[in-house]
């Protein structure tokens, strides 16, 4: 932690609602995408000449194809309701991290040039010219959006500032501003097939690395296949998962469930990757793009399903999107969701009574649970409403003996962002993430306190990475942190299937 | 015909065509937008009664404002629920005869116009005292409260302190809407009242009073969770993409 540049926020007591610090974040933003990278995805490669008339053409076009945006720009009264709710806002305490600020960035440049009151009478409703300025505090403060839906929750006309800020990104995309960290990642999807990189014969060696990881414990034969043609389910996992700790050990846990279960499954070495960050720079096309990859996997190696690994924005876009954007999935069993979470499935082989769990195995664990915003508030699980909030907590409690929920408002819709989301995962703005944590942290401390919590499960690769980083600057160890399905891989009882 | 008349009868022309004109091409707007992916905020209903409830939860109780803030809430129930009184009551003055209801309730309508300047007052406090909503208020947020507090105010006046002719006003009203202009009384509260409302219609297309129609369309709001089951291609995504694929 030597080179931290900035003081980890006071955890406060008891709830206040923030004084503004003006400017407080104010800056040049993350790093800006080079040519190439901007070049890969269809962008111009630096900011174009004429940029402000681009700018308020791609505007245009994007209200006219997104409802969404037109109504939730007209919308806001300015009651203020969702002012304080945002965690960047207070984390940071800059005025600009509330919700309708941040959208106001949008909204003032609206106003002037598309709506009536604001041609004629800009100073009177706040509308502003498209200036350098402006262009620049879009960039730094939509990239201070995690796109995490929070706000929207409260509004009362349900604007979601995550679908304007996905807007704004992609206005800059279009004036050649993109962000590197998103756009060299869609790039390397393109390439290759996952976030990081990592081509098939390494995966290779990562999962029969795994493999052999397990047996060492075990004693027993848990494969992780690669791109097995036939299989029934194709996994398809943030690639994180392959990667690290505490990924990998959830990895391990879904390869022990899928065993258990005698299911015959595979990973695509092509679409080895469950996030889109498409989704997040609020582009349709490259969303797109990413989604026809699973599809194509699925059809080339001919299964049945597709299960989704722990990703939060992946699941939104799965969940949400998967079918619109590269469906219809008719050659896939329609007996069963499409997509399936992984947490679906393993819930529904726990309610099957096919499981067994040692749940002692977890009791050096006292657990809390996260829920990743996209999963809560942008997708489902199982058959009713709110079953994301659910199913994960029961396969928990199915695995553990010790499980406190953390403060109500908190969890479930409330649930506060880990600060990491919404491509904001990056070095560069560290400042950001540590202050945006604080919400969750403070939620964290509090079971801590009162329950002696010792770990914090996650659903999202993105959450985890955040709070292995985070975790450390709030007094906690970074391996408090650990992945749902490794309560379930931990306690699951396994049975030697080699010989049938 | 005295000027005052035909001022107000004409601007009452006018307001109303701007209203509903603006309205309707907003309204015709939201409609024929697409909303190509969908983006409800869950946990949402599965089905379209569910989410007529969620809309009407959101129109009627201000579920979430609810959730979000006590006092807005209290301040914004106040003044929209005591405007819908006030406003049926005001149906006397457009009918003849005057339904029964709105004879009943005649009584609650006067007396709910305190309650609506409290509300307004409340939300005008409260915008100018608390940081966070004065930094995020334009003069308009400001004028729209004033020229509601006036709008109340002066109907207040005329209701309990200095009454107008009643009759020879309703007189004009209904000469105004069946083209047979009658004079209108010329007391200066009753000439404001009118004008301040005749400026609220006219802003109201222009203004943040979208959130009204808006709130039916707002995304968020009004879309069931069916997208496992139900593909929802946009027109546009399909003639950008899908005839290039296969
Ligand atoms: S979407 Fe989340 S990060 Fe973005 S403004 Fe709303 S609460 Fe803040
Ligand atoms: S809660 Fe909604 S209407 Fe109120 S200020 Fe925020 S965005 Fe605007």
């Amino acid at each position: 932690m030597a080179k931290v540049k900035f003081e980890t926020p006071d955890v406060r007591p008891y709830p206040v609602i923030p004084i503004l610090k003006q400017d407080s974040m104010k800056g040049d933003g993350p790093f800006v995408a080079k040519p190439p990278m901007q070049a890969a995805l269809g962008y111009p490669g630096e900011l174009v000449d004429n940029w402000q008339e681009v700018a308020i053409e791609k505007m245009g076009d994007l209200l006219g194809k997104y409802r969404s945006l037109r109504v939730y720009l007209d919308s806001c009264v300015k009651c203020g309701a969702c002012t304080d709710k945002c965690h960047y806002m207070q984390g940071t305490q800059d005025p600009k991290n509330m919700p309708v600020a941040r959208q106001d960035l949008l909204r003032q440049v609206y106003r002037r040039y598309f709506t009536v009151a604001g041609k004629l009478f800009p100073k009177l409703v706040g509308a502003k010219d498209l200036t350098k300025d402006v262009l620049d505090d879009w960039y730094n403060y939509y990239h201070q959006c995690s796109q995490c839906r929070r706000c929207s929750v409260y509004c009362p006309y349900g604007i979601d500032t995550a679908d304007i800020s996905m807007a704004a990104r992609e206005i800059l995309d279009t004036v050649g501003k993109g962000q590197k960290y998103c756009n060299e990642i869609i790039g390397k999807v393109f390439k290759i097939g996952n976030n990081l990189g990592l081509p098939e014969p390494a995966l290779r060696d990562t999962l029969e690395g795994i493999e052999e990881d397990i047996k060492d414990e075990t004693g027993i034969d848990v494969r992780l296949p690669l791109d097995v043609e036939g299989a029934d389910i194709l996994l398809v996992t943030p690639s994180a998962d392959f990667f690290a700790e505490p990924h990998v050990d959830g990895l391990i846990g879904y390869a022990k469930v899928f065993h258990q279960a005698g299911a015959s499954w595979t990973v695509s070495s092509y679409a080895s990757e469950a996030a889109n960050f498409g989704m997040f720079i609020g582009s349709y096309e490259n969303m797109r793009e990413i989604s026809l990859r699973i599809r194509k996997a699925a059809i080339d190696l001919k299964v049945k399903r597709i299960v989704f690994g722990e990703c939060g924005h992946a699941w939104r876009v799965a969940y949400s999107f998967l079918n619109t954007l590269a469906g219809p999935f008719d050659f896939l069993d329609q007996r069963y969701p499409i997509p399936q979470h992984i947490c679906e499935y393993t819930y529904d082989l726990i309610k099957q009574g096919k499981l067994q769990f040692d749940k002692s195995k977890n009791d050096d664990r006292r657990m809390t649970f996260h829920d990743s915003c996209n999963v809560a508030r942008a997708s489902r699980m199982g058959d009713i409403p709110g079953g994301q909030f659910v199913i994960p907590r029961e396969v928990i409690k199915a695995t553990c003996n010790h499980f406190y929920d953390m403060p109500s408002d908190t969890i479930h819709d409330q649930t506060y962002c880990c600060g990491g989301g919404g491509g904001l995962l990056t070095d560069d703005l560290m400042e950001l993430r540590v202050k945006g944590a604080l919400p969750r942290m403070e939620a964290l401390k509090h079971v801590v306190e009162t329950h002696g919590v010792t770990h914090i499960a996650a659903i999202c690769a993105i959450c985890k990475t955040q709070f292995l980083k985070t975790l450390p600057f709030y007094g906690f160890e970074m391996d408090q942190i650990i992945s749902l399905h490794q309560l379930v891989g931990d306690a699951l009882i396994l049975d030697d299937k080699t010989d049938n | 015909m005295g000027f005052w008349t035909e001022f107000y009868a004409l601007s009452f022309y006018l307001a109303t065509l701007i209203l509903l004109a603006g309205l309707a091409h907003k309204i015709y707007q939201y409609a024929k937008t697409p909303a190509p992916l969908k983006v409800p905020t869950m946990p949402a209903p599965l089905t379209q009664r569910g989410v007529v409830l969620r809309l009407l939860s959101e129109v009627i109780f201000f579920r979430s404002l609810f959730r979000a803030n006590k006092w807005i809430w209290l301040f914004g129930m106040l003044f929209h629920g005591a405007l819908w009184l006030v406003l049926m009551r005001h149906l006397r003055y457009f009918t003849e005869p005057v339904w029964t209801w709105v004879v009943l309730i005649q009584p609650i309508g006067q007396y709910a116009s305190f309650a609506m300047m409290l509300g307004l007052v409340g939300l005008l406090v409260r915008r100018i005292v608390v940081e966070r909503i004065r930094y995020i208020s334009s003069p308009s947020d400001y004028l729209m409260l004033i020229l509601l507090l006036v709008i109340g105010g002066s109907g207040m006046m005329m209701t309990f302190v200095a009454h107008t002719d009643i009759v020879q006003f309703k007189t004009f009203v209904l000469g105004v809407m069946s083209f047979d202009w009658q004079e209108i009384p010329t007391d200066s509260m009753l000439l404001i009242h009118l004008g301040a409302i005749l400026l609220l219609m006219i802003i109201f297309p222009f203004s943040k009073l979208l959130h009204a129609p808006g709130v039916f369309f707002s995304p968020s709001r009004n879309q069931v969770d069916n997208s496992r089951e139900k593909r929802h291609v946009a027109k546009w995504a399909i003639k950008q993409f899908e005839t290039k694929q296969n």
